[in-house]
């Protein structure tokens, strides 16, 4: 019988869905382990802002009345998870860590969210990010920072430093966490998890707080390939209230794990081993490269020629589409208001104290690059070198079938290292932000530690649509991996 | 400097922001230093490059229609009762600041 102490900790989705079907457990007795074990953990880290456990022990009554009565079980029953606070929960507190929202609660789930619970799965609770998603390293949250399960004098990353976290703490199987400049691969990388970001259109976006609308992504944070590949199966596919979510039909990426690597082509981009690598990040990487071609791919050399474009090329891009989408925090509809005697008094001083620094920040920078006389130079400019870095990719993956790279150029900084540096904090996404640009998937996959023991991530890019590759790529390296420990 | 104080008080105006004298002095270390390194885009020559504003631009596009008809994939019926009824009046207002039971209310807007 698994109860109490936490013996459900480290489980796969696979180990906790069998232990309920062969009744050694519970849903609901693995959902008050888990919150038992939230409650010890989570001063320390601060991963959670909040919990719904009366839903989460609503769901997981329904699940154990199934398994009771034989019923064939979800393929997620009863699975403990955790969603970033960017997503909306119907009557559940909703923040997108921001004092603007600190009242908020929606009137309906975001498509994934509902998608996850149809599953069987068992929502615990809303998991700490940056502020509207904006940051690097999880210090930006309105409301506390969240620390890295691994040093807990170090960052967890960001944005979804919560969800990467809340995986690496046990504290959830798996998480969703969103990505608009690598904001799942950077902190999944900093946690020593994986962390998927799938392509562009794969998963609905509907009921997910917008921060860019052409960047945003959602995708899941599990402990092992296997589990991500499953909570995608489970969320993927078009969603007729996401009219960019695509009409491409989602393959079992689980079956489509066990396909042999062999000959696939991996490319390897020099851009992406240049000044500002760690040399010990550099050091596991290329060995986790070498680990692929001892699988049977084959190793190709390549180039993305305007990758140093693609920072600055995002930091135009998404910050002009978040000065029109965080329009809406007006104090009127929802959310926080200041006192004021005139209308337009209301909205400025509702968004100056609702708004932290760095969202001011990137309202003012998104604002400049659209106003008048300035839009060509950089709004339009930087559409065009999207076009660019996007073509980069087309020409690679007409040679190759996988990229491998790092996830980020350090492990975990300090907790304040960059804190009053935003363009150092912006360098920290160098390897991740293209693949928003372009709209292809990307995953990170943990590839060894320096002499500190702070995780390293392995980046993998595929084609559009091609997450069942990128997942196999990735599950072939952890299984070797894992096999070699 | 490419970014004046005017160009702040401007650009905050535009956002519907006030900003206090402190992060005022600070968007405009900021602004500068961000856009230094933004510049370098200036280096490429992208005149007969098209810009793009969405990845989904590349799926499921008719290429033989025009305008919204080309993207296929954002259509749908147009219906009264479209894919989500309404939300009831009480819902709609439950998380506003300010209500007199129908409308939201604001701060006078016209003076008399």
């Amino acid at each position: 019988m698994i109860t109490g102490k936490n013996q459900a900790a480290g489980l796969t989705i696979d180990e906790i869905r069998s232990a309920i079907t062969e009744e050694r457990t519970t849903a609901t007795a693995l959902a008050k382990d888990f919150y038992e074990r939230i409650r010890k953990e989570d001063p320390e880290i601060g991963a959670f802002l909040t919990l719904c456990e009366a839903r989460a022990l609503k769901q997981a009554g329904l699940i154990d009345q199934m398994a009771a009565e034989g019923q064939p079980l979800p393929p997620l029953a009863g699975i403990p998870v955790a969603i970033k606070d960017v997503m909306v929960t119907s009557e559940v507190h909703t923040t997108a860590g921001s004092k603007i929202l600190d009242n908020f609660i929606p009137s309906y789930d975001c498509t994934a969210v509902a998608r996850l619970e149809a599953a069987g799965a068992v929502i615990l609770g809303k998991l700490n990010c940056d502020e509207f998603a904006m940051g690097s390293s999880n210090e930006n949250s309105a409301y506390h920072p969240v620390r890295n399960p691994r040093d807990k004098s170090r960052v967890p990353g960001g944005s979804s430093g919560g969800a990467a976290a809340a995986v690496t703490a046990e504290m959830a199987v798996a998480t969703l966490g969103s990505d608009t400049g690598g904001s799942i691969r950077q902190p999944a990388s900093f946690c020593g998890v994986v962390g998927l970001k799938p392509t562009y259109g794969r998963v609905s976006r509907y009921g997910l707080i917008a921060f860019a609308s052409s960047l945003d992504h959602i995708g899941p944070f599990a402990k092992t390939v296997k589990d991500v590949a499953l909570v995608l199966r489970t969320i993927a596919g078009r969603d007729p209230m996401d009219s960019t979510s695509a009409e491409v039909p989602v393959p079992d990426y689980v079956a489509e794990l066990e396909k042999p690597v062999k000959n696939l082509k991996i490319g390897v981009a020099k851009e992406y081993f240049g000044a500002g690598l760690d040399p010990e990040v550099r050091a596991a990487v290329e060995s986790a490269i070498q680990k692929l071609a001892e699988l049977g791919c084959d190793v190709v050399p390549m180039s993305l020629p305007h990758t140093e474009y693609a920072i600055p090329t995002y930091y135009i891009v998404a910050t002009a589409e978040a000065s029109s989408n965080l329009a809406r925090y007006d104090g009127v509809r929802y959310g926080f208001r200041a006192k004021s005697a005139t209308l337009s008094e209301m909205y400025r001083k509702t968004r100056d104290a609702g708004f932290g620094m760095e969202v001011k920040r990137r309202i003012m920078l998104g604002t400049y690059a659209l106003s008048a006389g300035y839009y060509d130079a950089y709004y339009l400019k930087a559409q065009k070198v999207r076009t660019l870095l996007t073509r980069d990719f087309d020409e690679a993956f007409t040679k190759v079938d996988v990229i491998a790279a790092p996830t980020c150029p350090t492990p975990a900084f300090r907790l304040g290292e960059k804190a009053n540096d935003p363009l150092a904090m912006y360098l920290a996404d160098i390897y991740t932000v293209t693949a928003n640009l372009a709209g292809i998937p990307g995953i990170s996959v943990p590839c060894g530690e320096n002499h500190e023991g702070l995780p390293i991530g392995l980046q993998l890019f595929a084609r559009h649509f091609d997450e069942a590759t990128l997942l196999r790529v990735a599950h072939a390296y952890q299984l070797l991996v894992r096999a070699t420990i | 400097m490419k970014v004046t104080d005017k160009d702040v008080s401007h650009v905050a105006d535009l956002a519907n922001l006030e900003l206090t004298e402190e992060e005022r002095a600070h968007m405009l270390r900021d602004l500068n230093s961000i856009l230094e390194y933004i510049d370098r885009l200036s280096e490429l020559d992208t005149d007969t490059v098209a810009p793009m504003a969405q990845v989904s631009d590349r799926y499921g596009v008719d290429e033989s229609q025009q305008g919204s008809q080309r993207f296929a994939y954002a259509m749908r019926d147009d219906v009264r009762e479209g894919l989500r009824k309404s939300l009831p009046q009480d819902v709609a207002l439950k998380n506003a600041p300010d209500t007199d039971g129908r409308f939201f209310e604001v701060p006078k807007v016209i003076e008399r």
